[in-house]
């Protein structure tokens, strides 16, 4: 499966981006906050809020998904694409068990589907099932969101700074996690602002400024001969020995 | 403490209102309409708990029925209310935003009308009776639900889990269904005891008006109506009607402040 973005535009906020991710690809898109890299995740998943509009062209595996209709892109989403978000605390529902809201992917696609213990023993998490999420801590609750978001197997995986919110240890849980779980032929586009996140996962590297791609390459090229200069800056910024 | 507090009071008097009308289908000590002229506006007494009225029914078996009536309105007003008003705003928070607004707008509209005179309008219309009352005040009623519902809707929709339900591939309705509904019910229930109190106390008033339940039907409101000719001799007529309609309505609205204080802080932690 490969995600190829073209001239993508969300009103002045993202300009012109265009990438292309191919099957088995592990694909970082860095930036600092509000460089436009969740609106470009979010336009992937034709999940833009409502004022906000997307032009130019985002196709995954030649299906165009811009125009697609709101039913089209549901069938998509949680089943060929699924996302993982920043926020483990809010990313659950509080009010439904963690067991039934790890089997909505399949609830919402493919019923029967597995059990949720299954799901919850591959990312670690057996026996929560019957916990509700306010029980479970940030880094649980990240396993659940992980766990909801492989549940169909997808054949890209965008992951929106799913460590950001996490301490350093967990981090690392999550991030092997991520590693061990996503099948070799998955697509996975991983949003950060971390660049030791980056090195550690990543193929190939988009670096974002003010809604623009200014830098693209593999991760060891890019990080360690930057060209643009505000990914010199940025490198400088993260002292890379210090968090590896 | 004072939280639990209203809780439990709350729902001492609530459970013995409810306690009151079951034991009413069971047991009255005498059947509560029943005339019976030699023994008429007895006192306080063994015999008769609560004394009897001017026909010489027995007050307590009365006030036992009557607590029936309380809670049949009660139901039937919240009922229509909280079915018609929640899909209502759940919708309206959900539409297009100039829908959503068009739908708030008639919302407030019938939000300004008063709930009292549109039960007399129907009243006059459809003949008086407790249904009818009741449809009306429900009616009447609609827009706080609709109001509440909307506004914790528009709370939940805008939240990660549902992006993230969003990302999962649910639909709109499915989202409303699982994830905007459950996050609203506590909203909703606290809204439902605060209005089966207004219900009640709506009851009494039409009841008293003569536009409620029909005699013989024994209703707390009426009572207080009958009573009416006698209060200075007889005070206790108008006394135990009184002090029962104060029980319920007082029940349900500290149960109402209880929950909410019970619900709130977990509401403001979810988000």
């Amino acid at each position: 499966m490969t995600l190829e973005v073209e001239h993508l535009s969300v009103a002045d906020l993202v300009r012109d981006v265009s990438f292309e991710v191919g099957a088995g690809e592990r694909v970082g898109l860095i930036g600092e906050s509000g460089s436009g890299k969740s609106l470009t995740a979010l336009s992937v998943l034709g999940l833009l809020p409502d004022e906000l509009r997307a032009t130019g062209s985002v196709r995954l595996d030649g299906q165009e998904l811009l125009t697609a209709s709101e039913r089209e892109l549901s069938r998509l989403r949680g089943n060929e694409m699924a996302m993982v978000f920043q926020e483990p605390m809010t990313a659950l529902n509080p009010a439904m068990r963690i067991g039934r809201q790890v089997t909505e992917p399949f609830r919402a696609h493919r019923p029967p589907g597995r059990p949720a213990a299954e799901l919850l023993d591959a990312v670690g998490l057996p026996g929560t099932a019957r916990a509700y999420p306010h029980q479970l801590s940030g880094g649980q609750r990240q396993r659940v969101v992980l766990a909801m978001a492989l549940a169909n197997d997808p054949s890209l995986l965008i992951c929106d700074e799913p460590t950001t919110a996490l301490d350093v240890t967990v981090q690392a849980q999550i991030l092997s996690l991520i590693k061990t779980s996503l099948s070799a032929e998955s697509s996975l586009l991983f949003i950060t602002h971390d660049l030791a996140v980056v090195a550690s996962v990543c193929d190939r590297v988009l670096v974002m400024h003010e809604g623009e791609i200014v830098e693209h390459g593999s991760t060891r090229d890019v990080l360690t001969s930057p060209q643009h200069s505000y990914t010199r800056r940025l490198l400088a910024a993260s002292d890379l020995e210090a968090t590896r | 403490m004072r939280r639990n507090g209203n809780l439990l009071l709350g729902g001492v008097l609530v459970a013995l209102v409810v306690l009151a009308a079951l034991v009413s289908f069971v047991w009255t000590p005498y059947d509560p309409v029943q005339v019976n002229a030699p023994d008429r506006l007895v006192g306080f007494s063994g015999e008769h708990l609560f004394g009897t009225d001017k026909f010489g029914r027995d007050v307590f078996s009365q006030i036992l029925v009557g607590a029936r009536t309380t809670l049949y309105v009660g139901v039937i007003a919240v009922g229509i209310a909280a079915v018609l008003g929640t899909p209502l705003g759940v919708l309206a928070a959900m539409a297009p935003r100039w829908l959503g607004e068009f739908v708030m707008r008639v919302n407030d509209l019938v939000l300004a009308f008063p709930a009292l005179l549109l039960a007399i309008m129907f009243g006059a219309v459809f003949g008086a009776d407790t249904v009818t009352a009741m449809t009306a005040i429900g009616i009447a009623t609609i827009p706080s639900f609709a109001r509440i519902a909307r506004s914790g809707a528009l709370q939940v929709l805008s939240s990660e889990y549902v992006l993230a339900a969003r990302a999962g591939g649910r639909s709109r309705t499915q989202i409303a269904a699982r994830h905007v509904l459950p996050n609203i019910s506590g909203l909703l229930i606290v809204q439902a005891s605060v209005s089966f109190a207004i219900a009640v106390l709506a009851e009494a008033a039409l009841s008293f008006l003569g536009f409620g339940t029909r005699p013989p039907t024994p209703s707390w409101g009426r009572m207080l109506q009958e009573s009416q000719e006698l209060l200075t001799v007889h005070a206790r007529l108008a006394l135990v009607p009184g002090i029962a309609i104060a029980v319920a309505v007082l029940g349900f609205n500290l149960l109402g402040d209880g929950l909410r204080d019970r619900l709130d802080p977990r509401l403001a932690a979810r988000v």
